[in-house]
């Protein structure tokens, strides 16, 4: 058998594609066993009951979704997520901007308080949250210095509101680095010209920025917004160093209610269904986001 | 809980080449190897168990054994994810609080026929009371290798500066009361530094509270488990009585503040003898240890316990078995008792326990020892326990206040866990 006369299997173009779907291979299995199936595996297991140590695993159909809907502690819990995701989604955004609005001035060693203000996101997330938990104690480092400014500061993590103020804060400063060199970049990436334009036709400085630099980095805004408010749907680690959900169950997020159930009850089914109630959420405000863009977010082109 | 020794450590990376040896010995009969969960990362600990290990493959040379140290804190979160993935392992230490959990639940291998076979063994000799928890229908399914209780440990150098009565004076002038302890923490406290502090409590770990609130004849909840009594007046009258130390007396830190004992800090401390381990050697202070104060109920004892148990999904669960029964014989608890204090009668006496533990005068370890051991009732524990413990822990963070309405508060925490006291 000649393979003289044949028409070639592998023409130029198959051997494209091959190397193609080769190079995107390595990503391709990553996504399918690190993300694709676990997604089915929760929502499998989220029909069953699991116990653990007796080692049983029953269907039990919708009977978890049911327990969902009836939960009497979820409406505080995601109380408290909401709180959270909005106190820290607001305070990151507006002092990200307003750091990059100031550290955009051209003035010498403007790049040390850059990094100054970048350095907590390199930082390890636990480190950083254990050193707060000192500093929040009742006789820890903040009222000890607000006592020597001859105030009495409240006892920070026992009381729910400063509980969830001090977790929005500790989170906030550690991630509004990466906020703000986003900004940053886009702040620098505004054309002069249309300053210029604006400076020439009197507009004020607050004028410019919200006609002009708003607009213009809107996109970078959406991005940010999205990767924030994701990011704080998933917060876990200061909870969970910081206040253990508490005081009471004010600081119960749902991602913690969710490592509370599967982990440290064994309610693994059950998890796994608040794990996909989360999955629903953020899948849905990422997805209104997106559509928001179309009426608020500028293009150039 | 027991013997918490600065367990906060990760796994010593243990468990490499040992399919190797195995097959060097060259034996006719199958490798087993077995692993161990335990809470302890403690360097002296380790060196017991690996030459109890080393012990047991003289008789078994086809068995390995090696231990896995997990975190304390997250210990029992560690160990069923590793069962959840399975990857159990043979053999797993677990906390008195969740006992019920695990022997309930079919997650372990019945250990007591396996016990009693041994030649020597004398199962017997364990009380009831210690083994109460660990068993289901007569049958131990997990031996409580540590059985330490709850004592004070005073700092009698700080209590003279305050001009106060250490325990010492108290017990002499029959005056060793839980009035009078707090009034002693409480001068104390007024200087500035710490009064009386439950160790592990930190307005978590409420289980703790036993310690006092069991002198008051509370108890969270029946005797059978399945109804709420924290609602009941002795808990209230209890819970009280620790309100007031904390807001009214300044007897014992509030929510939110550390003290640290063992650096000196602090009047009293209530905590398991083992942590003896902890007091300062050099600057220390004079420091004294005693029996929990009498309380409204009478004089009372805790203990903690922890036991070891044969995970039934092991291949090798039988042999694992033999060599808990091994670990855990008489000449072996005698071993273990220095770091851990045994159960068995036979190990309960002066001598015995003086040897192992050198910083406890005779009458320390009368007293709160063996006094304790005997008569300790065991910190509270219940089947789902984590669940049960974070919704008790959430409501009485209401408690914790410095204006709480108790009775309000323990009825909805009533209310909150009945139904799952009754599961």
């Amino acid at each position: 058998m000649s393979a003289g006369h044949k028409t070639q299997f592998w023409t130029i173009a198959r051997r494209d594609s091959a190397a193609g779907y080769l190079f995107i291979a390595p990503q391709l299995a990553g996504i399918v066993t690190f993300v694709l199936l676990p997604l089915c595996l929760v929502f499998w297991y989220s029909l069953h009951e699991w116990n653990v140590l007796a080692n049983t695993f029953n269907y039990t159909g919708a009977q978890n979704y049911r327990m969902l809907l009836e939960d009497p502690s979820l409406p505080a819990v995601l109380g408290s997520t909401a709180l959270f995701s909005l106190g820290l989604v607001v305070l990151n955004m507006s002092l990200a901007l307003l750091l990059a609005v100031l550290l955009n001035q051209k003035l010498r060693g403007i790049a040390v308080f850059r990094t100054l203000f970048f350095s907590p996101v390199v930082v390890s997330l636990v480190a950083w949250t254990i050193v707060w938990g000192f500093l929040l104690q009742k006789n820890g480092g903040i009222n000890g210095m607000l006592l020597f400014l001859g105030i009495e500061g409240p006892n920070w993590l026992r009381e729910p509101v400063t509980a969830m103020i001090s977790v929005i804060v500790v989170q906030v400063f550690k991630n509004v680095g990466l906020n703000m060199i986003l900004f940053l970049a886009a702040l620098q990436s505004v054309p002069n010209e249309l300053y210029e334009a604006a400076r020439i036709d009197g507009a004020p400085p607050f004028k410019q920025f919200r006609r002009i630099t708003l607009p213009m980095i809107s996109p970078t805004i959406l991005l940010t917004s999205i990767i924030t408010i994701v990011g704080s749907l998933q917060v876990f680690a200061q909870i969970a160093v910081l206040t253990q959900g508490g005081p009471g169950v004010s600081t119960t997020v749902l991602v913690y209610y969710l490592y509370q159930q599967a982990f440290q009850f064994h309610f693994f089914g059950y998890g796994s269904t608040l794990s996909i109630l989360l999955f629903v959420i953020v899948a849905c405000l990422t997805f209104a986001q997106w559509q928001l863009r179309k009426r608020i977010v500028f293009y150039e082109n | 809980m027991s013997n918490r020794i600065n367990l906060k450590a990760f796994a010593a990376a243990l468990a490499v080449g040992l399919s190797l040896a195995a097959i060097g010995t060259a034996s006719a009969q199958e490798a087993v190897n077995l692993r161990m969960t335990i809470w302890s990362a403690n360097e002296a600990h380790l060196k017991l168990f690996n030459d109890m290990a080393a012990g047991f493959k003289q008789s078994h040379p086809n068995v390995t054994v090696t231990y896995e140290s997990l975190p304390f804190d997250t210990y029992t979160t560690a160990l069923t994810t590793q069962i959840a993935g399975g990857n159990a392992p043979d053999m797993a230490w677990i906390f008195e609080t969740t006992a019920y959990d695990f022997v309930n639940s079919g997650a372990l291998y019945p250990l007591g026929d396996k016990l009693n076979a041994i030649q020597g063994y004398n199962l017997a000799e364990v009380s009831p009371g210690a083994t109460e928890r660990w068993s289901k229908g007569g049958t131990l399914y997990a031996y409580p290798f540590s059985t330490s209780p709850f004592a004070v440990f005073a700092n009698n150098d700080l209590i003279r500066k305050a001009g106060a009565k250490t325990p010492d004076e108290l017990i002499k002038a029959g005056e060793w009361t839980w009035d009078k302890a707090i009034e002693t923490a409480s001068t104390v406290g007024r200087t500035g530094k710490g009064g009386l502090i439950i160790r592990d409590f930190n307005y978590q770990n409420w289980q703790n509270l036993a310690a006092i609130w069991n002198g008051f004849g509370a108890s969270p909840w029946s005797e059978d488990g399945k109804n709420c009594t924290i609602g009941d007046k002795p808990m209230t009258d209890a819970l009280s009585f620790i309100h007031d130390a904390i807001f009214k007396n300044k007897a014992m830190p509030g929510p939110g503040e550390n003290v640290d004992f063992f650096a000196g800090n602090a009047a009293m401390t209530i905590t398991q003898i083992s942590r003896a381990s902890l007091l300062p050697k050099q600057n220390g202070f004079e420091w004294d240890l005693v029996p929990l104060p009498k309380g409204p109920a009478g004089e009372y004892a805790l203990i903690g316990q922890a036991g070891i148990g044969v995970m039934q999904s092991s291949p090798h669960a039988d042999v694992a078995a033999e060599f808990v029964g091994y670990m855990t014989n008489p000449e072996n608890s005698a071993k273990l008792a220095q770091f851990f204090p045994s159960a068995r009668k036979s190990l309960l006496n002066a001598e015995t326990l003086k040897k192992t533990n050198p910083l406890l005068s005779q009458e320390q370890l009368e007293k709160v020892v063996i006094a304790g051991i005997s008569n300790g009732k065991v910190i509270p524990g219940h089947t789902g326990f984590a669940q049960i413990q974070q919704m008790v822990r959430a409501g009485l963070d209401a408690v914790w206040t410095p204006n709480a309405d108790i009775a309000n508060a323990t009825q909805k925490i009533c209310g909150q866990i009945s139904p799952l006291l009754k599961r």
